[in-house]
């Protein structure tokens, strides 16, 4: 019964006015997490007939945003409105009888269902199933949708474009008059992305509005009329539809390139500035001092490896780099592409399934994490909260969980409190981590202190080579200068680092050479030595390499 | 400060047992049943007199499953399997300790019987704990899965090779009294007890003062900490598994060779299952539960006698353990909520509250 929406639809296409009014505003969003500020007041807003798109690499807050906008989360500050009216989207409930329809990323469709059964789950409220009016429904659905759909076919027999558009439909069901598409191009082919194109083409005639979420360029200037870039947990640009009309294509390109990944400090500035600024942007390029590193020794030598876990995650197949004593070598990369198998292989935590790791001429493929934490390597692991540290245990005891049966810390399997509780002190005053004391549960701490803990932990006891993955993400602008600041020491005093980071300014200021990581392969590799590094980078990260 | 959090700790873990205790007496009373003379005959057959001697026999098998279960349960992996692991000890104890206890001192023959067991319940684990290792398969499947099969084992075994010839019963022969297990002196009480508190005493300074108890810890708050701290998961698994099986097969020995002298077919005593809410209430720490495996021994010998002048089912006992089992969960769930000073309502009836009430304002 509420899918009076369609005449809904009509309506807004028969008025002059209904194509270009607000849809849906959201006012200085800010959302916090324990040690991240996900969103930072952001403003979005996207009309009827509209597309939005919203380009952000992960972590930008892309998808805190839409969890907010679909009454998963609630945000801490900021307001939401719908069609100009105050709205408190408390649960995905409200999110639908608002009218906003949500594409997740993940097939959320049972295979084992037909696709009517699929989209009748949504149906609420009602006793009986009502198959005869939702067949009439998806038929309505499936001629706007561009595609005709065997409502009796089971869901798991569909091709992946199919599936796709049953996940519009299904968001739409209880007539949604904001879609939200949540990366939905990630699993399918250039056909399919054609078809879905085709499909929000006719939802925009219909005069819906779209969100749609991506970070890949180029699906943004295929499918978008407007571009809002998130980092970094803040709006950093907004071109409207008019604004980009306005501008050629490879003037809109790097106006984004610029904005996701350049390094000027366009964080704070709002969309306006960021276009009149375009030009004085690149003064503030730290610049990264060229070492000659030719010289030196070779220490970590990767041969082809590829890796293999009981996990679902992408492995890395077949890379080969080498890295030289006293060398930064940045591993960059949208996230998810394989950078913590790349780091767990190194270090032990994941099984080298072909090819073969050598530090200083040894083969260490076969050795487990201890024996190679002997040898010198360590680890800062992204996963503080989970992996880095164990929560439930004291400051003290995390200090040391890399040691534990060590002497002089364990004698006899039995923990000598005193030398560890000393050594403990001087790591805290040495590391500056706040904690209120020696017995407080690591868990407790801020990510900063955390990541502090992680920091000494690995660098205290003579490390060789270190990989830190994602050292600085969700950190405080102090911490960050801290955290980087002790990985330069570490390099000066002839260490070798293999940053993995998703951040180009931080890669572009501390690294030797760049790599660039996607679905497990090494697909460039850039020496870090032009001004334009991070655009090329860039170029590389979203497939768009000229 | 910390007195008052011991205080609210303390009320925690005792009020479900009354809470259970009270409904149970209520309980009793819609039966038709006269709940004062239930307990006070638990009271009487469990501890009054020289009753409680019995029931410290029986604290000692239930003492060592409980502190089998403890030691997996605290790295968060579920041993369930417990009663396959018992009884096959239960049945290997009963079958060879007649002959062995003729043919050696009794006191070797004992030690012989309580490693076979040790050994028999931790090879049960055996399979379980590598499937987990190995593939990461849920270990709560395929441990119970083994229990069965095992059970159906042990059972093969009474009634073939140890059957006691002389009798239509499938059963084993009998221990003669004289065979089984001394009293402590001056007592009834096997010195199994003996044997159990130290292990206890054993298992709870391993846990809380070694290095090993520590990377316990450490694998039981994430496998993915232990094995970033380089320790290894699979060779963790495996030794937690066996300790569990061999401290549960342990378990039956002084049950069988203290207190029983014999098993049957079918015959399944299941501590398991009457204990795991008790460890959880002494929140998995080896002394803290020793209270609560004391009360039940209490309230299964007396409650044995009880339940049977009630005219009751013996199960009823396990619907007393039922009740402090759901009075735990309610208690632990408002007591987090406290803790996180959150209110008591869970969030989606609340929301659903929220809701209905926003859409009356809009009609």
């Amino acid at each position: 019964m509420r899918f009076a929406g369609h005449s809904k639809y009509q309506e807004a296409l028969n008025s002059q006015e209904g194509l270009s009014t607000l849809c849906l505003e959201a006012i200085q969003i800010t959302k916090a997490f324990p040690g991240v500020v996900a969103n930072d007041r952001i403003d979005i807003e996207v009309r009827s007939g509209e597309v939005l798109c919203l380009l952000g690499e992960n972590g930008a807050g892309k998808s805190t945003l839409i969890s907010i906008l679909s009454g998963m989360q609630q945000p801490d500050s900021g307001t939401i409105k719908i069609n100009g009216k105050i709205s408190e989207i408390n649960s995905p409930r409200i999110a639908k009888d608002l009218g906003i329809g949500v594409v997740y990323q993940h097939s959320t469709l049972i295979s084992t269902l037909t696709v009517l059964e699929n989209l009748m789950l949504g149906d609420t409220g009602k006793v009986l199933l009502d198959v005869k009016g939702a067949k009439e429904k998806l038929l309505t659905l499936a001629s706007l949708l561009g595609g005709a759909i065997d409502p009796n076919t089971l869901a798991g027999d569909l091709a992946l474009g199919q599936q796709q558009q049953v996940e519009i439909a299904k968001a739409m069901w209880g007539g949604s008059n904001i879609l939200i598409l949540d990366e939905p191009t990630s699993m399918l082919t250039p056909q399919a992305v054609q078809d879905l194109q085709a499909s929000l083409e006719s939802l925009k005639r219909e005069g819906l509005a779209v969100i749609f979420i991506t970070h890949k360029l180029h699906e943004a200037f295929a499918l978008g009329d407007a571009v809002t870039v998130l980092r970094a947990g803040r709006k950093v640009l907004h071109l409207s539809t008019r604004q980009i009309g306005e501008l050629s294509e490879s003037q809109t390109r790097e106006i984004i390139l610029k904005s996701m990944f350049g390094s000027d400090s366009s964080a704070e500035s709002n969309s306006v500035e960021v276009l009149t600024e375009m030009d004085t942007g690149s003064e503030n390029v730290s610049h990264h001092k060229q070492r000659d590193l030719a010289d030196s020794k070779i220490i970590l030598e990767l041969k082809g490896v590829s890796s293999t876990s009981q996990y679902n995650e992408v492995e890395v197949t077949d890379v080969t780099l080498s890295i030289r004593r006293g060398e930064v070598y940045g591993i960059a990369g949208i996230d998810g592409h394989g950078q913590r198998s790349l780091a767990e292989a190194i270090v032990g935590q994941r099984s080298i399934s072909r090819g073969q790791l050598f530090f200083e001429g040894l083969d260490v493929s076969k050795m487990n994490v201890r024996q190679r934490q002997s040898l010198g390597f360590r680890y800062v692991t992204d996963d503080r909260l989970h992996e880095g540290i164990v929560g439930s245990l004291s400051v003290a005891l995390n200090l040391f969980i890399k040691r534990i049966g060590q002497r002089p810390y364990w004698r006899m399997g039995q923990i000598n409190w005193s030398a560890l509780n000393e050594e403990a002190s001087r790591l805290i005053e040495k590391f500056s981590i706040k904690t209120p004391s020696l017995t407080t549960r690591g868990g407790t701490l801020s990510g900063g202190n955390i990541q502090k803990i992680l920091l000494a932990r690995e660098l205290a006891f003579d490390p060789k080579v270190v990989v830190f993955n994602k050292p600085t993400y969700g950190l405080d602008f102090k911490t960050v200068a801290l955290v980087r600041g002790l990985l330069k020491e570490f390099v000066s005093q002839g260490g070798t680092v293999l940053l993995i980071s998703t951040d180009l300014d931080e890669l572009t200021e501390l690294c030797d050479r760049i790599s660039i990581i996607s679905r497990g392969k090494i697909v460039g590799t850039v020496d870090n030595n032009s001004t334009k590094i991070a655009e090329e980078i860039g170029a590389f990260m979203v497939g768009d390499s000229q | 400060m910390k007195s008052r959090k011991l205080g609210v700790d303390f009320i925690r873990t005792v009020l479900p047992v009354l809470l259970a205790l009270f409904s149970g007496g209520l309980l009793l009373l819609i039966l038709g049943k006269n709940p004062i003379n239930f307990y006070s005959d638990i009271w009487r057959f469990g501890i009054a007199k020289k009753s409680w001697q019995d029931s410290a026999t029986m604290f000692a098998p239930m003492l060592l499953v409980a502190v089998g279960l403890i030691v997996v349960f605290r790295a968060n992996l579920w041993n369930l399997g417990y009663d396959g692991q018992y009884l096959i000890g239960a049945a290997l104890i009963s079958g060879f300790s007649p002959y062995l206890t003729q043919h050696m001192s009794v006191w070797l023959a004992w030690f012989l019987l309580s490693i076979m067991a040790a050994a028999a319940g931790a090879a049960v684990t055996i399979i379980p704990a590598w499937l987990k290792a190995k593939f990461g398969t849920n270990e709560i499947i395929t441990s119970l899965m083994m229990s069965f099969i095992t059970i159906g084992f042990a059972n093969i075994l009474i009634k073939g090779p140890f059957q006691d010839p002389n009798i239509v019963v499938p059963q084993t022969k009998v221990l003669p009294l004289n065979h089984m297990l001394p009293h402590i002196p001056g007592t009834r009480i096997s010195i199994g007890l003996i044997v159990a508190l130290a292990m206890a005493f054993g298992v709870h300074y391993l846990l809380s003062r070694t290095s090993f108890g520590l990377k316990l810890d450490i694998y039981g708050a994430s496998s993915k900490s232990a094995q970033h701290a380089g320790i290894s998961v699979p060779k963790m698994v495996f030794t937690l598994f066996l300790i569990s099986g061999a401290l549960i097969g342990l378990a039956s020995s002084v049950d069988i060779l203290g207190h029983w002298g014999y098993v049957r077919t079918n015959w399944n005593p299941s501590y398991g299952n009457a204990i795991l809410p008790f460890v959880f209430l002494g929140r998995l720490n080896v002394l803290a539960s020793l209270p609560f495996v004391m009360f039940y021994s209490v309230l299964a010998t007396g409650g044995a006698i009880s339940t049977q002048r009630s005219g009751l089912s013996s199960d009823f006992l396990l619907v007393i353990v039922a009740l402090i089992l759901l009075f735990m969960t309610v208690i632990e769930y408002i007591g987090t909520k406290q803790d996180l000073g959150q209110s008591y309502i869970p969030s989606g009836l609340k929301r659903f509250l929220k809701f209905s009430k926003s859409e009356g304002d809009l009609g």
